[in-house]
């Protein structure tokens, strides 16, 4: 591992810190003359951030790999249905209206569950934030992940920051212009992927794929695909942190949900305040804090922030300035630290002398355990409603125009829809039969009214639906009363489902 | 004036160190936090976009018409382009429905269902002015839903009636009943014991001597000697609980005086052939349809060469 650039300055001159004359660090803005005006709109400034190790950007490393992973091998998944369900293993399946994902098969009327694990998503972020502050926008966020990936590409193409920077004050000549094309080429092949792959768990990945590239899938396949390379270009090789900072909702509500309790990357003043050199340090051990005002910690930062100024919303809380400055420390032989993951209370604690609390005591702490709790309430009530679930289903809608018909013999016919499903991925015969109507008859449209009968057995086809039409005959004179459809599948399961409904006569009451 | 005294905006605010602007609201103060530049060229593209969508769009009112843009599109033939769309979309069932003869139509399940959705869109339109939304009739416009049938139930004599109609002259194939009127020749005491005598064939009147015998003279012809009914002449039946227009003493006792004569136009000519079959199979499927009589015509047996 080469030694730090501990000036961060393009000419590098060993361990003098000197501060940067680039754009990477924010400073007040300069106050304005007298009767001029301050431009309405701030010119975005492009963060090069300097490569570095730790034991952050490992686990960074790590969580990059096991979510693109996920996000690009996930839909190659198969899972065997049997032969009447498509088999991979995560399915949306709009187009017939159905969600598949592993051993579960969700349909349009339990979207209950959609719901329920997308308040769990919610409250999961809410429990994250409690536990380890902003973790998500540091690790996992997609915008987090696709960013740190384009500017490894960066990094690639033109080196590590002061080649960059170097490289953005060149002017536009046919090398640099090569560099950008190449580079620029590289981040649309990785939005291309991303917008290619997103389109796979919406159909059957291996055909979609081939129709893909013969040219013969939907329309609606190639925009998507167009629409997200797009998005993702721009997004991830050019906004960046501007997304972050100015248009991502979750930094606001972090503000609000951060307390002196949550964990996040603090710069501790009290250690390293006043800044000094470390030769003016050795002078007068008396007089400096630990911080040598190096400005790694700005340098290595994706967002380009000061995490000395403190919390703030562009800090994404990555930690990798932890990385940068714990490795400044052991070469200058001071204790790690001066940044580092903790809560506003352990720092007040620290401050006023305590030995420093390790981090995950920070999640012993109610709030969390109550987001916990609730999270996991809510996601063993879904496990508990799956469980139970009936994969047989009827629904009953009686005819309202005519609400009843008087036949020839003076007998008097009502006419149901019936909607018989059928959740197992199998035909099933099911049984419908009339319950509280004695003397009743039942035909359908598919069994002829000589077969009236006060049951009657149908198929409902695999994972599907059928629409029955239902007639129900009363003897002459019968009056107005309530009775029951009851569904009974007849294999062994023998699920059943009822539903009540009415039989409507002429003037009955 | 105040709000931009320069002198006042220069103030900046300690704990973020930026510049106030100088607006000034009940001690609540702005401080100024520039948008990023990139906003701002969200806000021309939109312009831009606007200026070309004004071009290629209907955009500006003028006295009597908008601009029409030079794609020429209207929400008309945006309509009209949606239309043939559909048709063009129905064109194979269509072709489908009108290569084969209505009694096959319970052969093919899928056709089937094809048609009593596309009958009940027909029916719609173009039905339930006299039989009534729900198919359920009127006094005086029939009931489609139940099992009794003036001219017949089952999908070829249902597409007869719709093809040609219920005393429609101007189709020579149209269906013709003719009740006289009784009123001049009857008494109307002999009127009175006609109707009970009707009445009672369904159970509810009284059977009377003089009834029976003008109904056995007069009567029993078309509807039978037991008030049966007879499909070929069209006659209903009265024996049964159903009643065209109206099945209380004084309604038979005006039927008899003063037949009335349901009028049904003669559909060919105005539905396309394949329309009529659809809504054949609708009719067909509102709970009464019967099966084809057992005679049935040649032409099923020639299309699956079953005997």
């Amino acid at each position: 591992m080469d030694s730090p650039d501990l000036s961060g300055s393009v000419a590098g001159e060993g361990l003098k810190p000197r501060p940067l004359e680039d754009a990477a660090r924010p400073k007040p803005r300069p106050p304005r003359a007298e009767g001029t005006f301050d431009p309405l709109y701030e010119k975005s400034k492009t963060v090069h951030n300097k490569r570095i190790d730790g034991p952050f950007r490992r686990f960074k490393w790590f969580v990059m790999v096991v979510t693109l992973t996920i996000y690009y091998v996930t839909p190659w998944l198969r899972w065997d249905r049997g032969p009447y369900a498509p088999d991979q293993a995560v399915l949306i399946d709009l187009a017939n209206r159905r969600f598949y994902m592993f051993g579960i098969e969700i349909w349009p009327h339990e979207f209950y569950f959609v719901a329920g694990l997308l308040i769990m998503a919610g409250i999961g972020l809410f429990l994250l934030t409690s536990a380890v502050g902003r973790a998500w926008c540091g690790y996992a966020c997609p915008q987090t992940v696709w960013t740190d990936l384009f500017q490894h590409v960066d990094r690639l193409f033109d080196g590590d920051r002061n080649a960059r920077i170097r490289l953005d004050n060149a002017p536009w000549g046919p090398a640099k212009i090569a560099r950008r094309a190449s580079k620029w080429s590289v981040y649309l092949l990785i939005s291309f992927l991303t917008g290619g792959a997103w389109i796979l768990y919406f159909a059957d990945a291996p055909t979609l794929l081939r129709q893909f590239l013969a040219g013969e899938a939907a329309p609606v396949a190639y925009g998507t695909v167009a629409i997200l390379t797009f998005t993702t270009f721009a997004l991830g090789g050019f906004m960046r942190e501007q997304v972050c900072i100015y248009m991502c909702p979750w930094p606001r509500i972090q503000t609000a949900m951060l307390d002196e309790k949550s964990l996040i990357v603090t710069y501790k003043d009290w250690r390293g305040e006043p800044r000094g050199s470390v030769k003016k340090a050795s002078k007068n051990p008396d007089l400096f804090g630990d911080c040598i005002d190096c400005q790694q910690c700005i340098a290595v930062c994706p967002t380009g922030i000061d995490i000395r100024e403190g919390p703030q919303i562009g800090c994404i809380t990555c930690a990798l300035c932890i990385d940068a400055c714990d490795k400044v420390m052991a070469e200058i032989g001071r204790p790690r630290g001066l940044i580092d993951y903790a809560t506003l209370e352990d720092c007040e604690r620290e401050q006023a002398g305590s030995p420093p609390r390790p981090a995950w005591k920070a999640l012993m702490h109610l709030r969390t355990w109550v987001y916990f709790g609730i999270w996991g309430a809510i996601g063993l009530a879904l496990l508990f409603a799956l469980g139970v679930r009936n994969h047989t289903d009827l629904s009953v809608s009686p005819d309202r125009n005519p609400p009843f018909m008087l036949l020839r013999d003076g007998s008097i016919r009502n006419a149901y829809t019936l909607k018989l499903r059928n959740m197992e991925s199998r035909p099933r015969a099911m049984e419908i039969a009339l319950e509280g109507l004695p003397g009743a008859l039942l035909w359908t449209d598919a069994i002829a009214r000589s077969d009236a009968a006060p049951s009657q057995q149908v198929e409902v086809p695999a994972d599907a639906i059928r629409t029955v039409r239902a007639y129900v005959l009363m003897p002459p004179g019968s009056a107005n009363q309530s009775f029951s459809f009851r569904l009974t599948s007849l294999d062994e399961q023998r699920e059943t489902d009822v539903q009540e409904t009415a039989f409507n006569t002429p003037g009955g009451e | 004036m105040m709000a931009n005294d320069p002198a006042e905006t220069k103030r900046v605010d300690e704990p973020t160190g930026t510049e106030f602007v100088g607006h000034e609201w009940d001690g609540i103060e702005e401080l100024n936090t520039p948008l990023p530049r990139w906003w701002l060229w969200l806000f021309y593209i939109t312009i831009a976009w606007a200026a070309v969508y004004a071009v290629l769009y209907p955009a500006w009112p003028l006295l009597d018409r908008g601009t029409e843009g030079t794609l020429g599109w209207t929400s008309r033939g945006q309509l009209a382009k949606d239309v043939r769309d559909a048709h063009q979309a129905r064109a194979d069932a269509n072709a489908q429905l009108a290569g084969i003869p209505v009694e096959a139509l319970p052969e093919d399940e899928r056709l089937m269902q094809l048609a009593v959705a596309g009958g009940a869109a027909a029916f719609k339109v173009n039905c339930v002015q006299c039989h009534g939304a729900g198919a359920a009739g009127s006094p005086g416009y029939p009931n489609l839903n139940d099992d009794d049938w003036l001219w017949g139930g089952d999908l070829k004599s249902i597409e007869t009636t719709i093809t040609h109609g219920v005393r429609w002259q101007a189709s020579a194939q149209t269906r013709t009943s003719l009740m006289p009127g009784f009123g001049e020749a009857f008494s109307p005491a002999q009127v009175g014991a006609l109707a009970q005598q009707v009445l009672s064939f369904g159970g509810k009147g009284k059977p009377n001597a003089v009834g029976a015998q003008l109904f056995a003279d007069n009567c029993a012809a078309c509807h039978g000697p037991a008030g049966a009914g007879d499909r070929a002449l069209g006659a209903p039946a009265l024996n049964d609980a159903i009643w065209l227009y109206g099945g209380t003493q004084q309604d038979i006792v005006r039927q008899i005086s003063a037949p009335r004569h349901g009028v049904m136009p003669a559909w060919e000519g105005r539905l396309d052939p394949v329309t009529i079959k659809m809504l054949a199979a609708y009719v067909h499927s509102l709970g009464g349809g019967e099966e084809l009589p057992a005679d049935a015509p040649a032409t099923m047996v020639e299309s699956d060469g079953q005997p």
